[in-house]
């Protein structure tokens, strides 16, 4: 907790003296604001530790303002905001399992399945012939993403995409 | 994960260069007329600063109804003294030496220091022989030397030998470490603050440099100048930003000595550090008599890390810790 904000520490340099006081480097990303700041502690400083909690929820709908998600287990519901959901909005695909993090109960980021599989709505239908390569086309998918893919990629068909990169993989197994 | 762990964090072809770099240290000394020797790194006793931590161990004798706390050793400083009151002459020693919590791209809780005595040689002499050995390992140019207050003055405006403990908080606040500062009360912490993170990152780029006289309450167990009550005759040396040795003018007073130590201890026990035991051994043997001499201690794997021109500890030693 810094700040009043939950912190995610992405890294952290160790820096001692030979004879002296050890301090810690760290590099931190508030999860609220998503600011990354630097700060320096002195070794064996405390601060207060959020109560931060990943959670696996399968994705439900959405009601055009929260997105929805449930426990398969317990079948308990979380909506989450925009805030929460950000950037990821384009990778949600129906019943496929998400990673949300709670803080204090509530969700403040939802991460994808690494890999999503979705339909593509629209593309320029590619020339005849070509295979892979060649840089490719935009591909808008049902999700509203759009992604690039190899020419021969057509509409209606559903494709895998690394929703870290945003890349195409390949064509979905069916 | 399970199936790396067992390789060397370091590669066989650094490994070689180690052994050779270790060779031509040993060397370097035999020419010079200086006695390897060997000392223990498991004692009795202990180093009393209150920013090293040793590690603890039982030792169980087969005749005793109880065990006795053992010390691994921070360094080899105490035990290589009581060989220079004994009458040794010049030393040196290559060993593993150990100290917990300390891990990072610069440290491993064990490490190889080469740590080296010189009777008759002052801070000035020493620092010209480490130079030579440097230069030696790493065919880098001459040292160059500077004081720590004139770094300081440099880079940050500020004389660090007078300034109050206000104004340097606020003079830590000035470059973004406000919260740390707002709390601390300790000038040497602040003083270690702003020279490891403003100072250091700007000195020894292109060649090495010592850093001389150092504030007199960072003297650790250096002799006070003569001529400048502020400052102690222990230096450091700098090299591409990693802290490579440190050294002094040897304290040779008994008296000033222990205090120090107990000092250390009242330090420890205000901060709910445990006490730890003063080594009376060393002691005993300044009072007999520990001649006038200069000694430094060097980071063997720091010192390849430069050779190397590796950026992690772990890639010039076989095992780094997690791997150990």
């Amino acid at each position: 907790m810094l700040d009043g904000e939950p912190c995610n520490i992405l890294e952290n340099e160790f820096v001692k003296p030979g004879k002296g006081q050890a301090f810690s480097r760290v590099k931190i990303r508030k999860l609220i604001s998503g600011k990354v700041i630097e700060k320096t502690f002195k070794s064996g400083d405390t601060v207060e530790g959020a109560d931060v909690l990943d959670t696996e929820l399968a994705y439900l709908y959405s009601d055009g303002e929260f997105w929805h998600f449930m426990n398969n287990d317990t079948f308990e519901q979380i909506a989450a905001d925009e805030a929460a959901v950000g950037e990821n909005v384009k990778w949600l695909v129906e019943n496929d399992t998400c990673t949300i993090t709670l803080w204090n109960g509530a969700p403040i980021a939802v991460q994808p399945a690494n890999f999503v599989e979705l339909e593509i709505t629209e593309t320029d239908p590619g020339l005849k012939g070509d295979t892979a390569g060649t840089g490719g086309k935009p591909a808008t998918l049902s999700s509203g993403a759009v992604v690039r893919v190899p020419l021969f990629v057509q509409t209606g068909e559903v494709i895998k995409v690394d929703t870290r990169s945003g890349e195409y993989v390949s064509r979905a197994q069916k | 994960m399970q199936s790396n762990n067992w390789r060397p964090s370091a590669s066989i072809a650094a490994l070689k260069q180690r052994a050779l770099v270790l060779r031509k240290i040993r060397h370097f000394f035999a020419e010079r007329d200086v006695l390897e020797v060997d000392t223990p790194a498991l004692s009795h006793a202990t180093v009393t600063d209150e920013h090293l931590h040793s590690f603890s161990t039982q030792f169980q004798h087969p005749f005793a109804p109880q065990s006795q706390t053992l010390y691994l050793q921070t360094s080899p400083e105490f035990a290589m003294k009581r060989l220079l009151s004994a009458g040794s002459g010049a030393i040196y020693q290559i060993c593993k030496s150990f100290r917990n919590e300390e891990t990072g791209r610069f440290h491993n809780p064990e490490f190889t220091m080469l740590e080296w005595y010189r009777p008759g040689f002052n801070h000035v002499q020493l620092m010209s022989e480490i130079d030579d050995l440097i230069q030696m390992v790493l065919e880098c140019e001459p040292a160059e030397k500077k004081t720590y207050q004139a770094l300081f003055k440099q880079h940050l405006n500020c004389d660090p030998l007078t300034a109050t403990l206000d104004e340097l908080k606020t003079l830590a606040k000035h470059h973004g470490y406000g919260e740390l500062a707002a709390e601390e009360n300790n000038r040497d912490t602040l003083l270690m603050l702003l020279f490891s993170q403003q100072v250091e990152p700007h000195i020894g780029q292109d060649r090495p440099c010592f850093v001389a006289d150092f504030p007199a309450s960072q003297a650790a167990l250096a002799q006070i100048s003569a001529t400048n009550p502020l400052v102690a005759e222990r230096f450091e040396l700098y090299f591409q930003g990693i802290e490579l040795a440190n050294g002094f003018h040897e304290l040779t007073d008994s008296v000033e000595q222990l205090s120090r130590f107990e000092r250390d201890n009242k330090q420890r026990q205000k901060r709910g550090l445990d006490r730890m035991p003063i080594d009376q051994n060393f002691i005993a043997a300044i009072e007999s008599g520990l001649p006038e001499c200069a000694g430094v201690a060097l980071g063997i794997d720091r010192l390849l890390m430069l050779a190397l021109k590796c950026n992690k500890i772990e890639q010039v030693i076989a095992f780094e810790n997690s791997r150990a």
